[in-house]
Formats: structure tokens, sequence, C-alpha cells
């Protein structure tokens, strides 16, 4: 594996100051910095290649499709799918969600039936299932979590029946760093032949992803948070679900014949893909997920748990400090606030230090609702971060004690 | 002191801080200084839509000036309001209409404040001049 310095200077940003400090950033799970690479491969789209996919008969609609097409294979054997129809592009996780959501609602929900998500999903997977719901009269039921930010799963276990007609959840909580027995949660559904799909916004970049050993039925993540440019992302699907689903979009390339009496839809994947494509933005994850395998999976989730083992100690002995989210399974995670410090003072001030954090309810105000609280201040972290950076955080959060004190 | 006075003597006063910490400080310490709110005005009908932290302001308006009471959960964002009710209160409808609140970038609020923190504090003064608005409207009936 690369040294540090040598994973450090790949990322460009990285070495940029801010109110004349040195950047530490840690708001890896709002999004990641890009590789040089990365930014090659969307620079190189432009200066010498830049063409529509699908489209023309010249070189260049030739180069910019094949390379589109490279991009396809490349995610699929990075979450190890079995077919490249199974990979739809989108434009992140938002997107993947709520078209799944409107399609399969449109194909699968009637009234009464139930739709089930747990009580550490990000937005983007409540208000697209609930909007749904809305449609179609379908309920939304929750999964409940323990005071450590934990899915009891023996509550989930009771609301599977009869009525359920899918289970979505997010395979880790962007807010507190919970990661989520999904395999456990797919193997209980398809027990009750209720299909699953994964939140995979912060999963993909921590770990192994393999959808065909996880056996989920769909899989969704963002290219900006893995290293990747912003406006990409995945939808998995498996391919008898695919097929069955409407698409979500008509216009262009997803239809096989178009007439004003009749449209007939184009295949898999391109049933899914309409309009012209982000197709920079697909080849430039591909080559995100590229450079990630080059460090290596494993060595990525061994350095993150490492990482996130010293900011939790580190942060622990600050006795002013509270962290919310304590499983003993996290991602690179700390979500915290000091005593009665409001986390937009803290947020501001450690700003002012040249550390970036989030601040907020992360998109998910009702895991902020089960602690009764308004807010945390959020550390993600990821491999490219430093044991001196989560010092530097520490001497920060000091700081904004004797401020506020 | 006119309202331009009021901003001159703000902008003086932040003018002596050489580094931002000195500057939030102040703003901290200026907190202190806020009327507050009566308790009973702090509910939902009060709360400023578009601020990150919560901020609470009620306008009296005894039929010439209006004079501003406030709150905010963030001391940051207390010190803030703060400087614009300095600025605002005891004004009349027509000064606070009229005013051009050039002290925010002078003393680089805009700037050293994030945007969605800057967006709160342009709802605050939004929602003043909305206030004023009101009362002017009111008392030429």
């Amino acid at each position: 594996m690369k040294d540090i310095a040598e994973i450090r200077a790949d990322f460009p940003l990285l070495n940029r100051h801010v109110y004349g400090r040195q950047l530490v950033y840690f708001d890896n799970g709002a999004t990641t910095q890009k590789p040089q690479c990365v930014i090659d491969a969307v620079n190189e789209v432009y200066t010498s290649y830049n063409s529509n996919i699908h489209r023309g008969v010249h070189a260049l609609s030739d180069k910019a499709s094949e390379e589109y097409e490279k991009a396809r294979e490349k995610v699929r054997s990075f979450i190890n799918a079995s077919k490249r129809e199974e990979i739809i592009f989108t434009s992140g996780t938002t997107g993947s969600i709520n078209g799944i959501a409107f399609s399969f609602g449109e194909r699968f929900i009637r009234p009464g039936d139930e739709i089930i998500i747990s009580h550490l999903e990000h937005h983007a997977n409540i208000v697209p299932w609930q909007m749904m719901c809305e449609r179609k009269g379908a309920k939304l039921r929750i999964i409940p979590i323990n005071d450590a930010g934990e899915i009891l799963f023996d509550e989930y276990l009771k609301l599977l029946s009869g009525k359920t007609k899918l289970v979505a959840v997010t395979q880790a909580s962007n807010a507190l760093g919970t990661i989520l027995p999904v395999r456990e949660i797919i193997s209980a559904a398809h027990s009750a032949k209720v299909p699953v799909l994964i939140d995979g916004a912060q999963g993909i970049q921590h770990g192994v992803v393999d959808v065909t050993a996880m056996d989920c039925d769909f899989y969704v993540f963002s290219g900006h948070k893995i290293y990747g440019p912003t406006g990409i992302g995945v939808m998995y699907g498996k391919e008898e679900w695919l097929s069955d689903l409407p698409p979500y979009q008509g216009g262009g390339d997803m239809v096989e014949n178009v007439t004003f009496e009749k449209t007939t839809y184009n295949e898999l994947p391109f049933k899914f893909e309409a309009g012209t494509m982000n197709f920079a933005g697909a080849i430039g994850l591909g080559s995100a997920l590229d450079y990630v395998l080059s460090i290596g999976r494993e060595n990525i989730k061994a350095r993150e748990r490492e990482l996130l083992h010293y900011a939790t100690e580190k942060l622990s002995e600050i006795k002013e400090l509270k962290i919310f989210g304590s499983s003993d399974k996290k991602i690179s995670v700390v979500s915290f606030l000091l005593n009665d410090i409001h986390q937009y003072d803290t947020g501001m001030i450690l700003d002012k230090m040249g550390i970036a954090v989030r601040t907020g309810t992360h998109c998910a105000q009702p895991v902020m609702d089960r602690f009764g609280i308004d807010g945390t201040v959020r550390a993600s972290l990821c491999f490219y971060n430093t044991k001196e950076e989560i010092d530097i955080l520490g001497t920060g959060i000091e700081k904004v004690i004797t401020m506020f004190a | 002191m006119t309202i331009n006075q009021v901003q001159d003597t703000i902008i003086n006063e932040f003018s002596t801080f050489e580094d931002w910490m000195d500057k939030y400080n102040f703003l901290i310490d200026l907190g202190k200084e806020l009327p507050l709110i009566d308790q009973k005005f702090k509910k939902k009908d009060y709360l400023i839509e578009g601020c990150q932290s919560k901020v609470w302001l009620h306008p009296e308006y005894n039929g010439q000036k209006i004079t501003f009471t406030a709150d905010s959960d963030a001391l940051i964002t207390r010190g803030i309001v703060t400087l614009l009710i300095k600025v605002l209160s005891d004004r009349t409808p027509d000064e606070i209409i009229s005013s051009d609140l050039y002290f925010i970038d002078r003393i680089g609020l805009r700037q050293n404040l994030s945007p969605t923190r800057s967006n709160g504090l342009l709802s605050m003064i939004r929602q003043i001049k909305l206030y004023a608005l009101a009362f002017q409207v009111r008392s030429k009936k």
C-alpha cells in the first residue's frame, strides 16, 4: 500500500489552505475529494473526445460511447453484479431512490401495502417512499433504534408481514456512522419474499461491496462520495426486477420505437437512461473505482478503522464532549456535541481553524429527534486523513470550549 | 444617533480586531447585551425561517417607532442579532425600510460567515424590513 504522504499527494485539494491554515477536511461523508486521476479522466473527456454517446456515427461518439460502457463494466465488476444490464447510471443516490420508488410504486404498490425503512435513514431514503405511499395509499413502517444508534432487529422481524412490499435501508447511517446488518435484513426479508433496496451512499466507499453475496435486490450509491465526480450515481437492480419495472423518465435513447400512438422501450440498461447521460461523470467514476482498487478496499477499511478508533479515543478524553452513535460497528464517522454549546457555534469556530466538519441534522432529522437534539457536529473521516489531523481537531474543540464556556 | 452613525460606530469597533478570533469573541460578548424576547413570544410565529440556528424576533410598535427583542440558541448568531438590533431597533418604519446596511460587509460578516449563516442573516434583515413595512401600511390607514 502507498504510504500516507503518497496517498495525500494524489489529492491536490488536500494541500490547500483556508484562512491561512492548512485545511483539515473532515466532511467526507458529505463529499470526498478527488484524486488527480479522476480530474484527469474528466478533463480528457472534454479535451479529447467529448461527443454525445450512443448517437453519432463518427469517431468521437464511438470513443465516448466505448468509454462510457467501459465505466459501466467497471461499476459492475466493482460491486460484483452479474450483468452489465443491471447497472444503471443516474444522477446520484437520491436520483436512484426516487427512480426506483416511482417505478416500483407504479408497478407493484396497492392501497394498504407497506414499505419498511429504518429510523436511521437519510431524508433521501425517506421522502421518495413517503411520496410513493401518498400516491398509492401505502404505509411506511419504521424499524426503531436503541440509544447506541443500532436498529432493533427483533422489531424489524415483527414489522415484516404479508403487507410488506419492499424493505429499503441504509448500509450505514450518515448521521451516526452505525453499520446496519444488511445481510441479515435481506435474508429475513427474502424469507418473507420481500425485495430489499440498500442505500449504499455511506457504504460503497468504506469496504468491499458484493451485491451478489449480499443478495440485495437494489443497491444505489453516489459517485462523489467515492472519490468520483459529482452528478453521477448508480442504481443496481437484479435483472428480474429491472425488466419488470416501467421506466420513470421518458426521452431519447431509452426507446426502441416511437410513434404518436405507442412507444416501445429500449432494452436494459438503456430503458432507464433517458436523455443525454452524464457520460463524463460516469467515466470519471470509472477512474475513481480504479483508484480505490489500486489502494485496495481492505487497506482502506483497515486504515479507516484505525482512524475511527483513534478519533473516538481522542475525543472521548474531552469531558465536555458527548458522542452520538456508540455501536461497535461503525464507518469512520464521529458525531458529537459539546455540553450545551450550539453545533453551529462549534462548526463556525472549527472552520476558522481550517477544520471542515458538518453541522446540523445531516439530512436525518428523525435521528436527531430520536436523541432529542437539534443537530450534531459530524467529523467524517476517510483513508487520506491522518492522526495528526485528529489531534488538530482535538485542539480546535478545546479552543471552542474555552470560547463558549 | 442615526442608523448610519450606529453603523459607523460598529465598523470602528470591529476595525480594532486583528484576527477573526477576537472578532468572534467580541460577537459572543455582544450577544449578552441582546434585549431578550419575552418567553411568551418564543414560539413558532416569531421564529425566522432560513436560519440554520434558531432565531426568534419580536417587534413592538408604539405608533412611531418599532422596538425589537430577540433570542437565538447559538451564541455567535445572538451576537449578530444584537448588532442588527443596535442598528435597527427604536426606529420608525420609514427609517428601517430605507436603511442601507453597509456595516455587514464592512465588518467582514458576510464573507466570514458561511453561506447558510449568511442567508440566516439575510432572512433576519428581510423579516425586520417586512415588519417595518407592515407597520408603515397600518399607520397610514
